[in-house]
Formats: structure tokens, C-alpha cells, sequence
């Protein structure tokens, strides 16, 4: 079978192009990309894309898919359907299931679920340390021949300065990039939010901004001494935006990401005792959503990811210090980093790269591109679409948004994987 | 002392959770209140028929004697029924959640309940839960706001006013509760407050909310004409806050020669439990200018002034 999708206007960053193109897609591949109606549509499934944004999929490099352990939360075919609906057409999940992924075999039984489930791409993240205890390193080798594509012991920073030394050499040998969780979690203590007059006004403890930053800064130091591929995780404050830059004029191998409630929402968010608004890192302060703004500008942040985090209810409607960390984002990521193109912070192709070509460059896998030849991971996408966030609507099991009720422009028409169409929104196929 | 003419009209809410959200009419419309409920409490029957047929339920996670006892005493002097419930936490950690706790317990129909939790924002959780009322008993870090009237009271019958006077609250100010309600009830009651103790008590920010710092104990009683000392948790010690209970008491801790340095009729406070020789010296404390018990006494009034309100203060004329 063969794909023709016609009429719609293509940015593909990666060949710097920006002009309206028909796709023809033949075996879940890009066979052609040229001038509209240039192919005729004789014998082909034809989609018309007119008025529409077709871009390289957008990979979604911080997920949490809770398969194994806590599928009352979320499993690999609802986050997988999530992703679609949101206009992702591949994610990596991190290790913190049940068991922790730190073996082929948890590995292995990922990819098979997510084989099962049809959906996006997926990409096991795998732990630094056995059970991610901080301890003892894991078996990096395995697990990337088993098909893990970075390390990380998200959630649980790697307290210990000589283990993170030896995972950074150890993951050097093999390839691999290190994600780093950046926390000093004596800093944090018992803190439950950003350490400043909201923390103070609500009585809850706080967690300053330095817990964050002197943890970016010793990885970047362990970078520079082994050598190794170094990636930061959901930046959230300025402090480290202006550390990560420096490392990178200093020509370290450091790439960092940021999540799209770091720029969307501060602290003021936690009012109320909002346990939607709690996460690790917290949401901090204006200052704070102005310098991450800035470092998603200058390129100091190379990518924009979810740490999409499903939570239940029971996790969530409890007291403000029992409620666990983590907000869901697959479903809000793009309309809310759109806002970024419609403030003139990033122009569209930087924000696409963002979420496309960073990620896949950064993780080493296919993606990124709308080159003739490549896999058809394509994201189409209503640039005009005005909508209004409604957890009740969203495809993730999980309802723990902050954004709920929040009018947003522009998102996902159509996800397609390898050529086949997984999602797409009947505003606009209604036909 | 000057009545303001503010009528208990002025508070309709359906829980106290606060005083940060409190105007200063509400304010004076309970500590109008509560002065007019005093007497009650000095007659030889201790009650009236206010809250008659009314249900009034204490929740309590965290050990309390004093808090307690006081909203119950309230209570009754109202005539309302009184239930208390004492939750040891470690309990509540393994079985039901504090929703379900307390919705079981509106299955009851009860009017108010009084609830104190050690994590911030657990009243305000029922509060958006429930349809009765909840009164904040004290919640973590965040506020005690009965706590914060009581004072309030105390220092208008000893003063006259709640307006320009100088307050200085001296202590844990990160841990207190005490100090974050009344940081927010003398400030909207246009007094200037001072805080002091070590900086590791002290947390960021407290500037924000229109309050002077100070790591000076004397500093802080200078010209004050009231002077609130902090119980000082003692499991602090050796938990980074500070060395010794000797070091801290040594230069935070208030005597007889603090007070040379205060206004001459300034007012000693202190909400309770007392750490004698630590936070205060025991002369102090039973000193002429101490207004401690006074503080318990009002903490009464204060709370069947709450409760009344809370209940739609039905009845005309306050004190029925």
C-alpha cells in the first residue's frame, strides 16, 4: 500500500526546508518528497494535508511508562496511545518500574510489550546502578545489546561522586549517553516544593534551587574529567541554564533538556496545596521560566522533553507531602511549547528540532528527519487549532495534569509510525 | 478597650483555615465576638443554648492537650455536642486516607470539624471535600489561626489597639505555625512585626512578607511592646538548627535584662507548652508583664467565637 499525503506545508529542520510538499510513503518508508500534485493520487490512499504542519516525529525523550510494576498507573500501550494523541511518534522511558530496569530482561520485556502494543517507538532507558541504589553499576553491555538506548537512575539521583565517575567512564566504553537526575538530595531534605515565599506562605518545606545546581555542576565536572556523554534532565532553574552554558562554550559533551512545565507554570501553581503541581524538580520562580526561555533560545537547552509522569489518584489526592512527584505531559507538550513560537521565543523550526533531531541525535536513534529513505515518522500538525485542556479526554491512564482547563493553540492532527497512521483527530479528518 | 462597631456579620465563611486570607473586618468582627462570649466563661453556669443540636468533631493527628481541651470547653460552653477523635498518625499511615477518614465522619452530619495535621494543607483538603465546616487546629508549618486570634485578643484587651505597636517574635519562626499566623494577623491589623533567632530558623523570603529580620534577640526587643517567644522544638538540637539547647537558650533565650530594653508595659507571650530555662526564664514567664495564662483564657472566648460565627451566628445578640 501506498501513501500519498498531499498539500501540506513540510518543515523538516534537517534538510532546512520549509515549503509545501506531497509525501509518498511506500513500505513505511519515505519514497518521495516533492512539489504538490506532482504524483498522482491513482491507486494510492491519499491524505490531504492542506492547511496543515507535516514535520519529522517528534520524540519524546523523558517518559515515564510505569510497565513493569504500576499499570494502575499507566502501561506501555495507554502511554504509547498518549504519545500518539500528542503527536510523538517515538519515547524513551526511564527505569524507575517495578523492577527497576536494570537487566536485558526488563529490557527485553519492554520492547516485547511495546511490540504488542503497536503504538510509537519505544526506547528503554536502562539504570546506572543495580536496582538503582546508588551503589553498584549496572550491566550497561547487556543491556545495550539487548536495545537500551541511555542510562539514567531518573528519580533517584546517584548521590555517591565516585559511582557517577565510574557509570560515566563505564557508559563511555559502551556508547552510551548518562542521563543525570541532577539533585543533592541532602539539600533537599524533606522539601515537597521550590524554596521560596510561596514555600514559605503555605508552610511547606522547601527545596532551594542550589539542590538542583550543585548536582549539574558536579556532572558537568565527571564530564569533563571522563570524557563521557553527559545529558541533564529536566532543567529548572536558571542557575544551572547558566552552568550547562558554560560547559558548552567550554566545548564539554554536554546536552541538557527541559520539560514544558518549566516554562509554563511557577510556583504560584502550587497554591491551594495543588498536587498537581508537584514534581521533582519543583516548579520554581518567574526569574526561573525567564532564563529557561532564554537557554531554550540560545540553544543552551537542546531539547524539550515530558517527564510525563502517570500518577493515580491515590497517589494524588492525599496531603500536599504525601502526594508523589510527577505531572502527565504527553498530551500537552506540544500545544504548550507552541506558546514558545507564538511568544517569538523560538521560531517553529528550532522548537521542532527541539523535539525531534536533538532528541534522536542525542539518543542515537532513527529519527529526526523527512529524507527521502528514512522510516515515515511523521507528526502532523494544526498550528491554528484553538482547544482547551481536558484530562477527561486524555488516552494516558493517568489524570495528574496541571493544565487542566487551559486554553492552548495548536496541536497533533495526525501521528504516523513506519507509515501508518496511529492517531488522528477527527476535528480534522472529520470526513 | 474600643469596640470598632464591627458586627459578626462581618465573617461568613464556611471554614477558618487561615488568617492570611482574613481581612482586618473579620478579624475584628471574631475578636468582637470573643469579647462579648468572655463573660460566659466567668459566670457560676458555663453555658448557654447558642449551639444547641450542633455536632462539633475534633480530628486530631498530632498530639494536642491544650488545643484541644480549649475547643472543646468552647464548644460545650455553647451547649454543642462534642466528639474527639485522636488519630495516631503512624495508624493513619498504614489504614484509611484523612478523605476517608473525614467523609465517614460527614456521613455523621456533623457541623464543624476542628481538624490539626502535621502535614500543611490537610485542612484545606477536607475543606474542599466537605460541606461542613472546618476549623484549622494548626496544619504543619502553615497556620494555627485560632492560635493567632488568641493572641490577637490578648494583646487588644492589654493595649487598646492592634494598630502600631511593635511585635517581636522571637524563635524557630521556620518550623512555627504560631509565628505564620500571627506574622499575617498583626500585619493586616497594621502593627509592625520583628522576627528573630539563629538564621537556620529563619527562613528565606521573610522580608516578602512585609516582616523585619533580625539575629538578634536584644535587637528584636527593642522598643517592642509585645514580645512572643517560640516553643523551641527540642528534637531540633543536633538536627543542623542549631549545637546545644545551652548555646541557644544563651542567646535566644528571654530574661528579666531583655525586658529593660522593651517598651515599659510591653506583654510577654508565649503559646505553649512552656521549655522553662530554655526559650524563657521561669521569672519571666511567671513575671508581671507575662500574659501566658491570659492567653489560655482567651483562647476559649477566642474559639466559641469561631465556632458561633462558623455556624452562621443565628442567634442576634452574641453572647445569647
Amino acid at each position: 500500500m501506498e501513501l500519498l499525503l498531499k498539500g501540506g506545508l513540510v518543515l523538516d529542520p534537517s534538510q532546512d526546508l520549509e515549503e509545501r510538499r506531497d509525501l509518498l510513503i511506500i513500505d513505511g518508508r519515505l519514497a518521495a518528497l516533492v512539489a504538490p500534485g506532482t504524483l498522482p493520487p491513482e491507486g494510492r490512499q491519499v491524505v490531504d494535508l492542506t492547511g496543515l504542519l507535516v514535520c519529522p516525529g517528534l520524540i519524546d525523550m523523558h517518559t515515564h511508562l510505569r510497565e513493569p510494576g504500576q499499570e494502575y498507573k499507566e502501561t506501555i500501550a495507554t502511554g504509547s496511545q498518549a504519545a500518539a494523541a500528542g503527536g510523538f511518534t517515538a519515547v524513551a522511558c526511564m527505569p524507575n518500574t517495578l523492577p527497576v530496569n536494570d537487566s536485558a530482561t526488563v529490557t527485553r520485556y519492554i520492547l516485547e510489550k511495546a511490540a504488542q502494543a503497536q503504538g510509537v517507538r519505544v526506547y528503554p532507558v536502562a539504570a546506572i546502578s543495580q536496582g538503582s541504589e546508588g551503589a553498584i553499576l549496572a550491566e550497561y553491555g547487556d543491556q545495550k545489546e539487548a536495545g537500551a538506548v541511555a542510562l539514567s537512575d531518573d528519580g533517584k539521583p546517584v548521590a555517591n561522586s565516585q559511582l557517577m565517575r565510574r557509570a560515566l567512564e563505564y557508559a563511555r566504553t559502551f556508547d552510551l549517553p548518562v542521563i543525570s537526575h541532577s539533585e543533592d538530595l541532602s539539600l533537599t531534605s524533606n522539601g515537597v516544593m521550590h524554596e521560596g515565599l510561596v514555600s514559605l506562605q503555605l508552610g511547606l518545606k522547601g527545596i532551594p534551587a542550589a539542590a538542583e545546581e550543585v548536582a549539574v555542576f558536579r556532572d558537568i565536572e565527571l564530564a569533563r574529567l571522563t570524557g563521557a556523554r553527559l545529558h541533564i534532565a529536566h532543567v529548572s532553574t536558571a542557575g544551572s541554564v547558566q552552568i550547562i552554558r558554560r560547559a558548552k562554550s567550554q566545548g564539554i559533551k554536554v546536552t541538557a533538556e527541559t520539560a514544558p512545565h518549566y516554562f509554563s507554570l511557577t510556583h504560584e501553581a502550587v497554591r491551594g496545596f495543588n498536587t498537581n503541581a508537584k514534581m521533582s524538580p519543583p516548579l520554581r520562580t518567574e526569574a526561573d521560566v525567564a532564563a529557561i526561555k532564554a537557554g531554550l533560545a540560545d540553544g543552551t537547552l537542546d531539547c524539550i522533553a515530558t517527564d510525563h509522569a502517570p500518577h493515580s489518584v491515590l497517589e494524588k489526592e492525599v496531603e500536599f507531602d504525601r502526594a508523589a512527584n510527577g505531572v502527565i505531559g504527553l498530551e500537552t507538550a506540544l500545544g504548550l511549547s507552541l506558546a514558545l513560537v507564538q511568544e517569538g521565543i523560538l521560531t517553529l523550526a528550532q522548537l521542532i528540532t527541539k523535539l525531534s533531531a536533538n532528541p534522536a541525535r542525542i539518543l542515537g536513534v532513527p529519527g529526526g528527519t523527512l529524507q527521502v529513505g528514512a522510516p515515515a515518522d511523521i507528526t502532523v500538525i494544526d498550528l491554528q487549532r484553538p482547544w482547551i485542556v481536558d484530562v477527561q479526554q486524555f488516552k494516558s491512564k493517568s489524570r495528574n495534569s496541571p493544565f487542566h482547563g487551559r486554553n492552548l493553540t495548536g496541536r497533533a492532527a495526525m501521528t504516523l509510525v513506519d507509515g501508518k497512521i496511529l492517531y488522528r483527530d477527527n476535528e480534522n479528518f472529520s470526513r | 478597650m474600643q469596640t470598632t462597631g464591627a458586627k459578626a456579620t462581618s465573617f461568613r465563611r464556611k471554614d477558618l483555615l487561615g488568617l492570611a486570607e482574613l481581612s482586618r473586618e473579620e478579624i475584628q468582627a471574631i475578636l468582637d465576638t470573643a469579647v462579648s462570649f468572655k463573660e460566659i466563661s466567668t459566670r457560676s453556669i458555663k453555658k448557654v443554648p447558642t449551639l444547641r443540636g450542633k455536632t462539633v468533631i475534633t480530628l486530631f493527628y498530632e498530639p494536642s492537650t491544650r488545643t484541644r481541651t480549649s475547643f472543646e470547653i468552647a464548644a460545650k460552653r455553647l451547649s454543642a455536642d462534642t466528639v474527639n477523635l485522636a488519630i495516631a498518625a503512624s495508624s493513619a499511615v498504614k489504614g484509611e486516607t484523612l478523605i476517608d477518614t473525614a467523609k465517614n465522619l460527614e456521613a455523621m452530619r456533623p457541623d464543624i470539624i476542628i481538624i490539626r495535621h502535621s502535614f500543611s494543607g490537610a485542612p484545606h483538603l477536607l475543606a474542599q471535600r466537605l460541606h461542613c465546616s472546618v476549623v484549622n487546629a494548626g496544619d504543619g508549618l502553615h497556620e494555627h489561626p485560632t492560635q493567632g486570634l488568641l493572641d490577637l485578643l490578648t494583646v487588644w484587651e492589654a493595649k487598646g489597639r492592634l494598630h502600631d505597636l511593635k511585635v517581636a517574635i522571637v524563635g524557630d519562626i521556620a518550623h512555627s505555625r504560631v509565628a505564620r499566623s500571627n506574622i499575617h494577623g498583626f500585619r493586616t491589623m497594621g502593627s509592625q512585626v520583628i522576627v528573630a533567632g539563629p538564621q537556620t530558623m529563619l527562613p528565606p523570603y521573610l522580608p516578602d512578607l512585609g516582616v523585619e529580620v533580625s539575629y538578634s534577640l536584644p535587637e528584636a526587643v527593642r522598643g517592642a511592646d509585645v514580645i512572643m517567644m517560640l516553643r523551641l522544638q527540642l528534637e531540633r538540637q543536633g538536627q543542623m538548627f542549631f549545637p546545644t539547647l545551652r548555646e541557644y537558650s544563651r542567646f535566644f533565650g528571654l530574661n528579666q535584662g531583655h525586658l529593660a530594653l522593651a517598651r515599659p508595659e510591653a506583654l510577654v507571650m508565649h503559646p505553649g507548652p512552656l521549655n522553662r530555662g530554655v526559650e524563657i526564664a521561669p521569672e519571666v514567664a511567671d513575671g508581671l508583664q507575662s500574659v501566658i495564662l491570659q492567653q489560655v483564657t482567651n483562647g476559649v472566648a477566642v474559639r466559641m467565637a469561631v465556632l458561633y460565627l462558623l455556624s452562621g451566628g443565628e442567634q442576634s445578640g452574641a453572647a445569647a
